[in-house]
């Protein structure tokens, strides 16, 4: 089973895999990727970071990336939640948990679909800094996490 | 008419979220409304200038210069992403 969320709420890491690995008794491995918020970015102090989004697009675009890693591997379940709005220092921001029968399919599936994510999810984030706010600029390392998967194919 | 939308940087250069446009023919594409865009010149032009990279979405589907727009289409233009 498949499930994407986004939310202005925290999430809770713990009762996310404990439901996860409680489906279905075929499950032998539950990866999960948490992504969070930083107190630093490229050297300076941020002290809030709002997420901004697309509602609609970012379900769907979601959706083909948990599809696509479907597809690529046998998975037994897949768990996406993606905050949005105002963040703090260490406030959990993405979840990514996937879960499979043994553990190379999860590994590689969760990376993945994180990896997707930051280059095909409309998503923005705007950091507040002591010297005022600026978007958050894309990172060429992401892109080239992705180009990873394309070449590895399908 | 085409419904058109910009997000994050976008957004605040613009200064709107969203407005309604309508299609100069009734094939046209991204890039002839992109043209139509930056014909409004000042911060418009600077936005979408050949050297900015800006995406774009058809109907929530990223796409590129080339796709046909037609009536009713939501098409979306936003900076790279950034999320995760």
């Amino acid at each position: 089973m498949n499930q994407i969320k986004i939310q202005t709420e925290p999430f809770d890491l713990t009762a996310i895999q404990e439901e996860m690995r409680r489906q279905n008794p075929a499950i032998g491995a539950v990866v999960t990727f948490l992504g969070q918020m930083r107190d630093i970015n490229e050297g300076d102090q941020v002290t809030t970071m709002t997420l901004e989004h697309y509602p609609g697009m970012t379900e769907k675009a979601l959706q083909a990336i948990v599809d696509e890693a479907n597809e690529r591997w046998q998975l037994l379940g897949i768990r996406v939640v993606h905050r949005v709005g105002p963040l703090q220092p260490l406030d959990p921001i993405v979840l990514v948990a996937v879960a499979s029968a043994h553990r190379g399919e999860a590994f590689q599936a969760c990376e993945f679909i994180i990896d997707y994510l930051k280059t095909r999810a409309p998503f923005w984030k705007k950091e507040q800094t002591p010297e005022g706010e600026r978007w958050v600029d894309a990172r060429h390392t992401d892109e080239q996490a992705e180009q990873r998967w394309k070449r590895a194919g399908s | 008419m085409i419904n058109l939308l910009y997000f994050a940087r976008l957004r605040e250069a613009l200064q709107t979220g969203s407005e309604t446009l309508d299609p100069q023919s009734d094939s046209t594409t991204v890039a002839t409304i992109v043209d139509q865009l930056r014909a409004r010149g000042g911060v418009w032009q600077d936005v979408f200038a050949e050297n900015q990279t800006v995406l774009v979405a058809v109907n929530q589907e990223m796409c590129d210069l080339e796709a046909a727009v037609k009536d009713g289409d939501e098409v979306a233009f936003f900076p790279p992403v950034t999320g995760g």
